[in-house]
Parts: C-alpha cells; structure tokens; sequence
C-alpha cells in the first residue's frame, strides 16, 4: 500500500507529467510564470482545485448518469474556482488582479477536467485526491522552474527581490528583457521537454518518418 | 463602426488568443497535426465564440453585475451582486450553446456535423471560449463590441492554428534531435511563431 500511495503520488511529478507529456493544462503555464511569486500562488490554487475536485467527483462517481457527467464535473470545478477566487480577492488583492482571467480559467484547466475524467470516475476518493495532489505537483513543478528562470534571468529578481545587481542600478547584470515576453515561455517549456526526454528515454516520440541516407548502403562498401 | 473595425484588427492580430495569451493551447498543440483537422477546428471555434461572447455579455448585463436585476421592478434587487455567479453561469453557458449547436449541425447540416465530429464537444473545455469571455467582462464591452471581439478572436485561433498545421506537417520531412520530437519542438515552432505576432504588438488602433 504504502509504494502505491508514493506511485500516485510521485509519478505525476517526473513519469507521467500533465504539462511534458499529457499536453494538460498548458494555457496558465505559459502566461503567468513571469514572476516567481505570482506563479507559486497559481501553483497553490490549482493543486488544490484538482484535489479536491478530484475527492468529490470521486464521492458521487456511482450516481452520476454518464450522459451528464460533464456538466456535473464543470459544476464542481466551478463551484471550487468560484471559493478560489473570492479568497485570493479578499486575502490577496494585488496577485488576484495579476493573475486577471486566469484563475476563472483553472475550470478550463484541462489537468482539473482531465483527471476528473480519466481518474477520479473510476477510483475511490482518497486515491483520486492522492492523484490529484500529485498532478498539481506536477504542474507546480514545471511552473516553479519556469518563472525561476524567467524572473532571475528577466528581470534579476526573485520574489521581487534582487539578486543580480542591475546596470540600470549601478551593477552587472543586464536583463535580458527577451525572458519576460510571452514567447519566451515556449522556448523554455520546449527545452525543458528535451532535457526530461533525454533523462526518461521511454517519452520520446517516433518520428512519423525515417529520413533515408543518401547514398544505400551496398553502394557505400 | 470604426472603432469596432480597429477592436476586430485588435482580436485578430494584436491580441491573438492563441499567440499572445495563450488560450486553447491544449487543443491547440494536440490537433495541429494535420490541416484538413485544424481547418475543421477553427470553423468551429469562431461559431462557438461569435454565439457565446455576446450571450454571456447579455448574462453579465442583465443578470449578474451589480443593479443589473433593477429592472424586475422588486424592491431591494438594486442592491443585489450577484457577479460571483458568473464563472459558474459562463461555463454553463458555453456547454448548452455547444450542445445545442450540436444537436442542430446533426439535424440541419449533418455534412458539417460529421467534418467536425469529436471537435465539436471538446470546444466546452477549451479555454479561447471562456478566456474570451472572461476578457469580455473584464473590459467592460458592450453588445456590438462584444459580438465584433468574440467573431475576431475566434478568426485568430482559427488563423494561428491553420498556420501551426501547416508548418507541422512540413515538420514531419525535418531531422529533429530524439528528445525533441513531436511536442518538444512544436513549443519551440509556436515560439517562433509567437515572437513573429508580437511584430503587430506596436499597431495602434
């Protein structure tokens, strides 16, 4: 029991991660990592989102009728973001207001919809809660490492404090202003693929088509 | 009729769903294999986006924002905020109107119905729909505007989408390092093609 709970628990994070692998969950990734702070807040909500959406679908999974069991989900989800984003107004004002659309669009979030989905109707609630733990780590973990990146390397700051010194200021460093832009995030995000599919050999994708050698072989002897 | 030429211009180009905030990138990244598919998609998107914009913009007008049910006339309901409901109400929203458009493709136009297939239900999850939405509110359009910004943001997801297509399907001829085949160097292509959007980002409309 106890490596089954680490399995569901962990796997999310490095095997089987919702962004590099299931193509979850991709949106909030991109657009709210260029700061640390922001992003572990985003990290914090959706972990949460996920847990317990996951818990609660899994509650009532034998009396969903199948036919409807989408809008039931959406309910729940919606119902969790709403409490989500009403505490983050009343505690947490400015991050709320950085954060604009995205926390409305964790019911969206395919990672929340899609474990609901693909786990939670079919496992019992303390199971899909342990799932839902680790896929929101899992997200958490890509989404750390990005606005890390970004933040100390864009603007030399880490939670708004800096660390490498400026030249605006007097310093060394200067910014490369290329990491706070959107597009930034692709490149970074793609990277990171390459550097977690070099580790784990088994995500690689086939190619869809072998490029031949020019010359075959028997002519090369 | 200017201005709202400039807000289409805008959602297109300026402000690409896809490009610049990053919405519906899940299906954006899983169904740009092929360009017949994506073609499909994008029809769909911009119907679903051109009915539901407007319609939650009805919603959040009439409905939820605050004094918006003044006019039933009932004592007290000028006091009445209820726009803690709407992310639940714009969900709703979209999931019967894509139902809806469902269940009239099969009857009316089974040929669109049939081109469409498994896309047409996975648009409730997609995030363009409601990140649109969400937007909508946000900046406080009206009916006309809102109808002009839904049709422009789905003709932005549906040109960004088309042009990822294309270039994938001549990605498939190219030699791409193990580790970054397939999803590794299609975020790296949609990079490119962002950085390539961002160039509109100094028009002024």
């Amino acid at each position: 029991m106890a490596t089954k709970t680490k399995d569901i628990l962990f796997k999310p994070v490095f095997d089987n991660n919702p962004i590099a692998l299931q193509i979850l969950g991709i949106c909030s990734a991109l657009a709210v990592t260029s700061s640390l702070k922001v992003s572990m807040v985003m990290a914090i909500a959706l972990t949460l989102v996920t847990a317990f959406s996951s818990m609660f679908v899994s509650m009532i999974r034998h009396h969903i009728p199948s036919s409807i069991r989408i809008i039931v989900q959406m309910t729940i989800i919606a119902s969790l973001v709403i409490v989500v984003d009403q505490i983050l107004k009343a505690v947490a004002y400015d991050i709320s207001k950085q954060l604009s659309v995205f926390v409305g669009l964790i019911i969206t979030n395919c990672i929340v919809m899609g474990r609901a989905e693909a786990y939670a109707m079919k496992n019992p609630p303390v199971a899909s809660f342990l799932d839902g733990i680790g896929n929101g780590l899992g997200y958490s973990l890509l989404l750390v490492v990005l606005a890390f990146v970004r933040e100390l390397f864009g603007s030399g700051k880490l939670f708004g404090f800096e660390i490498l010194s400026l030249q605006s200021a007097g310093g060394w460093y200067v910014p490369n202003g290329l990491l706070l832009l959107p597009p930034s995030a692709f490149f970074l995000i793609g990277l990171f693929i390459w550097a977690l599919r070099t580790w784990k050999k088994s995500q690689v994708e086939a190619p869809d088509y072998k490029i031949a050698p020019n010359t075959p072989k028997e002519e090369v002897a | 009729m200017e201005h709202l030429l400039g807000l289409f211009v805008r959602s297109v180009f300026i402000e690409n769903m896809a490009l610049a905030f990053f919405l519906g990138m899940c299906t954006f990244l899983a169904i740009s294999k092929k360009i017949q598919a994506a073609i499909g998609l994008g029809i769909a998107v911009i119907v679903v986006l051109t009915i539901t914009v407007p319609a939650n913009n009805l919603i959040y007008t009439y409905l939820l924002s605050e004094g918006a049910l003044a006019w039933t006339g009932i004592a007290g309901m000028e006091n009445v905020d209820l726009s803690f409901l709407g992310l639940l109400s714009y969900i709703g929203v979209i999931a019967a109107i894509v139902q809806i458009m469902e269940m009239f493709l099969d009857k009316f136009v089974p040929a669109l119905y049939n081109a469409l297939g498994v896309f047409l239900p996975l648009i409730t999850v997609n995030c363009a729909i409601m990140g649109a939405s969400l937007f909508m509110v946000e900046r406080d359009y009206d009916l006309a505007e809102s109808t002009v910004f839904g049709f422009g943001a789905g003709v932005g997801w549906a040109l960004a989408i088309i042009a990822l297509a294309g270039v994938r399907e001549k990605l498939k001829y190219s030699d791409v390092p193990a580790g970054l085949q397939g999803l590794g160097i299609t975020f790296i292509t949609v990079g490119l093609m962002s950085l390539g959007f961002m160039s509109f980002g100094g028009i002024d409309l």
